[in-house]
């Protein structure tokens, strides 16, 4: 019963031929069977396209006032209603979708670069090992939300700070996992091979053990995404991220608080765009770690 | 376990902790003073004159060299002397002693319903594996963790507070005054807060059962003619809690910080209401002493959470 | 009426491609005190028939779509999952391949021992810790009282199939199952582990059946091998008969491989090919393909198990001509 030698086939004299397909192919085939991982793309396919497609698809300005219009119920004129100062609230979360979309990219972008960056001189480099993980440590002893919190107190409440300030509480977790992984790779028989063979600590990284950490850093990654729409969601709840009338769906839910009783659609719908956006990122992660970290993998 | 074994333990991680709030302290005393800008003039207001300005500056030591000030602030930090919170008009450590017992109250409860429904669906989940129990328990875990806490909050306030009646739209009652006026005003912060956490326990509960269920000893266990309940419960739930409990640390963490927003929204006079006023009030001692506090408490936590670990995992013990 | 009858067991397993048996019409029969060696390669389906006599195959995807298994009289494939856990442990018990995995690592081996005593024994708790060190000493390990708190992580992998051993004789079953017992440990170990098995049998009359890919473990301990290929039994007999005389070609292949100082060759011999997948299996006989022996006959249908004297059987139909050759 090795599924493994089933998938491999025998031509007419029973022999196996050479030439197999490209792994990154075979990964990919994979994913676009998983259930999950479609179902996710599904869900932050839409939000993503209504992100990209914001300015025809929602060209009625977000922040234009227009009181003869106000509180409005989903209908035929608007098709998410309006809110206290007669705005579009389609407009008003297609744009913020772009935002939220801008701002989780951007987290984990920074999270990719500098997060990979810490963790494989951490877990590569004995010597800075010690010093690195120790302020990794306190960064994380601060829970999330609060650092969050105390760096848009330093910086100010906008849309960039709170980028900066969500990366600064993410990167030292995506570290610890890189770091992870390069100290595990770090002792694999290819490495030391190659170290034997003079090759120089930068060429080790690059070539033999960055291309091998990727698979939880991707997995990591998504689900990072996730926490960062979520995070930012809350800072800009409490007023913290972008300023008003900039809308973001947590600003709107955060304006729409006090009319939910006349108004419910306001915080509602904002609410429910959060949540297929969240759910579908993930989907996505929880996908991408079935399919590229077969140790994480449960038996279906 | 050996008494000794214990105390030289629990002693190893106190002392891995101080380094760790050394730079806790460092950051949170830096962050103050990288604020762009004169923060005595924010502080003050643009009404304040010279002679204010000049009064907070002294007050909160701004006019003395970083070194100084450093001093002061680890000086301050060692004899319980955090500074003075402008919005409060009383010092940090007196407000945090008032606010802190709140959040933990309300982070207790929500931690029991995290483990209770957490552990119970995450173990059910992988003992039925693939069935329909799984599919509907790991499909409400994925909807717990992709639902904000504040909007699940504003939804319970919609259709418990003001449709049905039932429960109160926010504000608190001591524990100690008045216990069922307790549960009443924090029972929907508390499940708001828990459902994230209920969703990330179930999950991690349910893969690591699976992979223990998996592993060679509890087949050995079988083999034995053990009962299937005890081969579940006592064998395969002892290794699983290991990994587990190192969840529930970081959940413990996760549940602090989400009372941020959800004593916001609810009204519920904790810390994690007062560090949000206080960082939109631009009350800087307040933030800086206050996010000192909790993350020390946390560390704290996460000492207990390690000690526990060890308690339950020998391989850790004889290192 | 033997300890231990086998009667047609086949077992499938629900794959993606369909229902696949594992192992099909698998017969034989086993006495009190006999060791039964079952040898094959790697797939051939020896765990799989322990493991549907333990009833150790969830089920599903397992299912054992035929055959009987009676131990001491009573039918086990219909027996509920209540008894079976009576009978495992205290009738016949396992003792599994990788003694560092096998054994819980969060207790200690003593309440490992003694809870096997608890599950099918009323006795004190004195008692049951008497019989764990009782068991300790039986299969060799010093100190035996100091180690019953001791953790499997702090034992060698010798001690820890040691502990098993000790572990799965507890409740004194009639019948050991030892799956791959030495495989996992040093040559040195191995001989000692056998030993111990031998012994114990002598002592308690045990029946016990010793499954490997090893035939220099069946060669010590094996009363009576049988040997497997593709989930069936192609050649059955006693140990000394098959060594001087093996029948089945697959047997004479499997003894042709092993490399004896003696041997003027400077490459080892091997069968050629490798076992068919269990979705692809021939036709005819499953060996055939692998065969120097094979003729058009063998490709028709899958030889029968046919019993000669001596007490052995053979699933070829050219057994005798070869033999008289």
């Amino acid at each position: 019963m090795n599924s493994a030698a089933s998938e491999l086939e025998t031509d007419d004299e029973g022999d196996i031929p050479l030439m197999r397909e490209h792994p990154a192919w075979a990964t990919l085939k994979r994913l676009f069977h998983h259930r999950l991982f479609l179902s996710g793309l599904g869900l932050f396919g839409i939000v993503l396209l209504a992100a990209a497609l914001a300015p025809w698809i929602a060209p009625v300005d977000p922040t234009k006032l227009a009181m003869r219009f106000k509180f409005r119920p989903p209908g035929a004129d608007f098709a998410f209603g309006t809110d206290n100062f007669g705005r579009s609230l389609w407009s008003r979360v297609i744009w913020g979708a772009q935002l939220s979309v801008i701002i989780g990219f951007s987290v984990v972008a920074l999270n990719a670069v500098f997060g990979t960056l810490i963790g494989a001189l951490a877990g590569y480099f004995r010597a800075l090992d010690n010093g690195l993980m120790r302020v990794n440590d306190a960064m994380m002893a601060f829970p999330a939300i609060l650092l969050a919190i105390g760096i848009t107190a330093v910086l100010g409440p906008s849309t960039l700070n709170a980028i900066l300030a969500l990366a600064i509480v993410y990167i030292p977790r995506t570290a610890r996992i890189v770091r992870s992984s390069v100290i595990v790779l770090r002792e694999m028989e290819y490495v030391q091979a190659a170290v034997a063979a003079g090759a120089g600590h930068w060429r080790i990284l690059r070539r033999h053990i960055l291309p091998n950490a990727m698979a939880p850093l991707i997995v990591q990654l998504s689900f990072l995404f996730a926490y960062a729409v979520l995070s930012e969601a809350t800072l800009s709840f409490l007023g913290l991220g972008a300023v008003p009338p900039t809308p973001t769906w947590g600003n709107i839910m955060a304006e729409g608080r006090q009319y939910m009783i006349e108004a419910p659609w306001i915080i509602t719908i904002p609410g429910i765009a959060l949540m297929i956006t969240v759910m579908g990122l993930n989907l996505l992660g929880d996908g991408l770690r079935d399919v590229l970290d077969p140790r994480l993998r449960i038996q279906q | 376990m050996r008494k000794y074994a214990l105390a030289s333990l629990i002693l190893r991680r106190v002392f891995g902790a101080v380094p760790v709030l050394l730079i806790v302290s460092l950051i949170t005393f830096g962050m103050m003073r990288l604020i762009p800008g004169d923060p005595s003039s924010i502080i003050g207001g643009m009404s304040a004159t010279p002679a204010q300005l000049a009064q907070i500056r002294n007050d909160l030591g701004l006019d003395e060299p970083f070194a100084v000030q450093l001093a002061r602030w680890y000086g301050g930090l060692l004899r319980g002397n955090l500074g003075r919170s402008i919005l409060m008009g009383q010092d940090v450590m007196s407000v945090t002693l008032q606010r802190l017992p709140v959040t933990i109250a309300l982070s207790a409860y929500a931690l029991v319903i995290t483990l209770v429904l957490g552990l119970a669906s995450g173990i059910l989940a992988a003992l039925r594996h693939n069935t329909w129990i799984d599919q509907f328990a790991m499909m409400v875990a994925m909807l717990g963790i992709s639902i904000p806490n504040f909007f699940l909050g504003l939804l319970m306030i919609i259709f418990f507070a003001v449709q049905l009646g039932w429960l109160p739209t926010g504000g608190y009652i001591g524990f100690t005054d008045d216990p069922v006026g307790w549960l009443r005003t924090s029972t929907m912060p508390a499940i708001s807060l828990a459902l994230l956490q209920v969703g990330l326990l179930a999950r991690i509960t349910r893969s690591t059962m699976l992979e223990v269920l998996r592993q060679d000893y509890i087949r050995t266990a079988r083999a034995k003619g053990l009962p299937e309940r005890l081969v579940v419960m006592k064998h395969a739930l002892s290794n699983a809690l290991i990994p587990i409990t190192t969840v529930v640390g970081i959940i413990v963490s996760l549940l602090i910080s989400g009372s941020v927003v959800t004593e916001t929204l609810f009204s519920i006079p904790g810390m994690g209401q007062l560090l949000t006023q206080a960082v939109l009030n631009r009350d800087y001692p307040m933030v800086q002493g206050g996010l000192f506090l909790v993350t020390a408490f946390l560390v704290l936590i996460n000492i207990v959470v390690d000690v526990c670990y060890s308690l339950l995992d020998p391989r850790v013990r004889y290192e | 009426m033997s300890l231990l009858e086998l009667r047609g067991l086949t077992t499938a397993f629900q794959t993606g491609r369909g229902e696949i048996s594992a192992i099909e019409d698998v017969s034989f029969d086993l006495d009190e005190g006999e060791i039964l060696g079952i040898v094959g390669e790697s797939g051939s389906g020896k765990s799989v028939t322990a493991l549907t006599i333990m009833g150790l195959l969830p089920q599903p995807p397992a299912r054992i779509a035929a055959g009987s298994v009676r131990f001491a009289g009573e039918e086990l494939t219909t027996a509920s999952p209540g008894r079976m856990e009576k009978i495992r442990g205290a009738g016949i018990s396992m003792v599994f391949q990788e003694p560092m995995t096998s054994l819980n690592p969060v207790f200690t081996i003593g309440e490992q021992i003694m809870e096997t005593v608890r599950a099918h024994d009323r006795m004190s708790a004195r008692a049951q810790r008497d019989r764990a060190i009782e068991m300790l000493d039986r299969v060799g390990i010093p100190s035996a009282t100091e180690r019953l708190n001791d953790y499997p992580h702090q034992l060698s992998g010798g001690q820890r199939q040691r502990v098993m051993i000790a572990m799965s004789l507890a409740c004194r079953p009639k019948l050991l199952i030892a799956d791959e017992p030495t495989t996992a440990l040093d040559v040195t170990i191995q001989a000692q582990v056998l030993d111990l098995l031998m012994d114990l049998r002598d002592e308690l009359g045990m029946a016990i059946i010793v499954i490997t890919h090893n035939m220099g473990v069946i060669a010590e301990v094996a009363d009576r091998v049988l040997v497997m290929y593709a989930g069936r039994i192609v050649e059955q007999s006693p140990a000394a008969n098959l060594f001087d005389a093996p029948q089945h070609p697959y047997t004479k292949g499997l003894l042709a491989c092993v490399p004896t100082l003696e041997q003027d060759r400077h490459r080892l011999i091997a069968i050629p090919g490798a076992l068919p997948e269990p979705t692809r299996r021939p036709p005819g006989c499953c060996f055939a393909p692998r065969c120097t022996y094979c003729i058009e006959a063998c490709h028709a249908a899958v030889p029968p198990l046919i019993v000669q004297r001596d007490d052995r059987a053979v699933a070829c139909i050219r057994a005798d001509e070869l033999v008289a050759s």
